[in-house]
Order: structure tokens, then sequence, then C-alpha cells
């Protein structure tokens, strides 16, 4: 290669390496921040700082969602099977609430067992399949068998 | 062998005047294949494939959604690498080819956001959360708009582009955040679906009208690549004797 060009070639790939490393070491410096919610295990172990704006993120524990028939005060346990707490929350929640999904709530840490949420959005994952298949996994007891909805 | 024919094929494609013969020989045949593979992924999505069981009818935004995405982020890893050609060995072809690629790059970019916020709010119950995928995707919209920028506040062409195939270059580590995002940090968007190695979670009804509508996209993205990038090299070739003779000849 012609020695000009290979100056140019060394000068862009140490800016790249250079930038790279950089950028790397930034996310890895803020990794905690980038994050979007803290863990319920993070919440046991006092990662998480109490009375601050705050989201917290897990599966909704399958059996301890209480709704209280006059208002639209909602109850539920937060998990992620090393931790968990309850969450409190006033409102309506999004379609793809349910036991056993994965959700991200935003407000604050009241104490280490009970979360006053502001605001309760759904995660879903990345599994997609016709309802069909999803009702014939269920009946042979596949382990990648989930709940199902009342959603259609 | 094979180095010496990749290394023919790259004169031969650096030469603009070769390029524009090729690209005249190959856009009647890639533009109607493009039309069809893109038009029967959508419509087998959209019209055709089976609702999926938690989301109902509203996951199919993803036959739009995901090409949208993917063609947006291997743009941008294109125009990357002509940026990198164009100023390292300051090939004119690679300056064309990166003013070609970024406007539609750009645009793809812009639906892949907005059909995530439509998608977002039925299904997750927001338009936007500063998680780190809708951020880092974001800011490629912005870096693909600071490319065009560059290219255009820059007079001299050739200067123009050395500037913007700097940026290019490195905006590519952000194609690598926004690809990765989703698997170092928590985030509230999904993990990726389709996988490289191993298997997809998507059941088979929904992923094939999914890659076809991916390769429809990816297949008109480079046929409006070709002309713009033709009308790219005519301009610039303006003064050369082949194009005043093309011109004469009505384009012919």
């Amino acid at each position: 290669m012609n020695p000009v060009r290979k100056q140019r070639l060394l000068v862009v790939l140490a800016v790249l390496i250079g930038l790279g490393i950089a950028c790397g070491l930034m996310f890895y410096a803020l990794r905690q921040n980038i994050n979007l919610f803290y863990t319920p295990q993070q919440i046991a172990s006092g990662e998480a700082p109490l009375d601050a704006q705050m989201r917290v993120g897990g599966l909704v524990e399958p059996g301890t969602v209480i709704r209280n028939p006059d208002t639209l005060d909602v109850t539920f346990g937060l998990t992620d099977g090393k931790g968990r707490f309850t969450v409190h929350y006033q409102g309506i929640l999004p379609d793809l609430f349910r036991e056993g999904q994965g959700i991200v709530a935003n407000g604050t840490l009241v104490s280490r067992t009970r979360f006053e949420a502001e605001e309760v959005l759904a995660k879903h994952d990345e599994t997609y399949m016709p309802p069909e298949v999803q009702e014939a996994l269920e009946k042979a007891g596949h382990p990648g068998a989930k709940k199902a909805g009342e959603y259609n | 062998m094979v180095w010496q024919t990749i290394k023919r094929w790259y004169h031969m494609l650096g030469s603009p005047r070769y390029f524009y013969t090729f690209s005249s020989a190959l856009l009647p045949w890639l533009t109607p294949i493009a039309l069809l593979v893109f038009t029967v992924g959508i419509v087998w999505g959209l019209a055709f494939a089976p609702s999926d069981y938690q989301q109902g009818n509203s996951y199919r935004i993803i036959f739009i959604h995901v090409p949208a995405s993917s063609g947006a982020l291997m743009g941008y890893m294109a125009m990357g690498v002509a940026g990198l050609v164009a100023v390292v060995w300051r090939m004119k072809m690679a300056e064309v080819m990166m003013k070609a690629i970024a406007p539609f790059g750009a645009a793809l970019a812009a639906i892949s956001l907005a059909t995530g916020a439509l998608w977002g709010k039925p299904t997750w119950g927001t338009y936007w959360q500063w998680d780190a995928r809708m951020t880092s995707m974001l800011i490629l919209l912005f870096m693909y708009v600071g490319v065009i920028a560059l290219q255009n506040v820059i007079r001299d062409p050739r200067q123009a582009a050395r500037a913007a195939g700097l940026l290019a270059m490195v905006g590519v580590i952000n194609v690598i955040i926004v690809k990765y995002s989703v698997e170092w940090v928590q985030t509230l968007h999904q993990g990726s679906t389709l996988k490289l190695v191993g298997e997809s979670t998507i059941n088979p009804a929904m992923k094939y009208p999914l890659l076809i509508s991916m390769l429809g996209t990816w297949l008109l993205y480079a046929v409006n690549v070709l002309v713009r990038a033709r009308t790219e090299v005519v301009w610039r070739e303006r003064r050369s004797k082949w194009v005043r003779k093309l011109v004469k000849g009505g384009g012919q």
C-alpha cells in the first residue's frame, strides 16, 4: 500500500480504536445509570435508595394481584426470584399487565418491601406465536408455554 | 485468484463510468424484484400471518418496524465502510455512495422510531422511555442527519466527503451500541427475536413474512442507493466527455 494511504489508515484506525475504548469505558462507568430500572434483587440488597424517584422492574408474582373493587387501587408482588416487594398503584394498568408478566414501574420506594408506583408499564419478551400454538404448548405441558392472557 | 477478482471489481466499480453502465443494466431487474418481494412480505405479514398470543393484532407493526430498523442499521454500517474508503483511499465512488446511502437510512431510522412509539403505547403503555435502545436509535437518526448536513454545508464535494466520512465512521460505534443495548443493560425494549446464531423465538408462520419484508426493504434501499448514486455520478462528471455524450443522446 502507498505510504500516504497507509499512514491515513493507521491514523483513522487509531482514532476509531481510541474512541471505541473511550465509549466502552463510559458505557461501563454509566452502566447503572443506563439501566432503565432496579431489579427486586437490588432493592432487597439495599442498592436502591429509599424515597427517591426511580424505576423498578420484575415479574408480577402470580396470585398476589389484589384489586380494590371500588377504586382503581391495585397491589401486587414484584419478584425476580432473588427478591420480592409489594407495589401499590392507582390507575389503569396496560393491556399486557397480568400475572407472571414482566413490568416496569415508575415511582418511589417507601420501604425495602413497598413501592408506590405512579406509572406501570408492561414489558413483553421476544417470543411471538399464534394463540393456537401457545394453547397446544400449554396443553402438552411444555416448559416454553406461558400463561395464556385474556388479551385477544 | 479470489483476491484478484475482488481487486478487479473494486477498480471497475470505482470507475464512475463503469458504475453508470453497470447500474443501467442492473436497475431494470432489481427494481421490480424489490417491489415484488417488499409487497409479498408486507401483505403476508399484515393480512395473512396469524395474530400473536399476547399482543393480538397490534404486533403486526413488527412487519414495518423491524425491516425499517434493520435497514437503518445496515445502511449506516455500509456508510461507515464507504466513509473509511473515502477518507483513506480517496476513492470518488465511495464519496458518491456515502451521499447516496444517507437519505434513505435517515428516513428508515425515523420510521423505526415512529412505528416503535405507536407500538409502545398499546403494549407497554407509553410512547417513549429514555431506555438504552430507544435513546441510541435516536442518536442514530441524529448521526444520519449530521452526515447529510456535513455533506451539504461544505461546498467542495471532496472535502465535504472527508468530513462526513469521518463522522460516518465514528457513528459505527453507535450502531454496535444500538444492536447490543438490549443485551448489555436492562431496557423496556424486548431482546432480539431474530438471532444470527441459535433459534429465533418467533413462530415460523410469522418469521417468514418478517424475513421477506426485511429482504424487500433492503432491496428497495439498494435500488434507492443506485438511483441516487447515478444522479450524483452524472453531476460530478458533468464536464467529462462521456456524460456530455450521454446528455446529448437524451440519456441513452
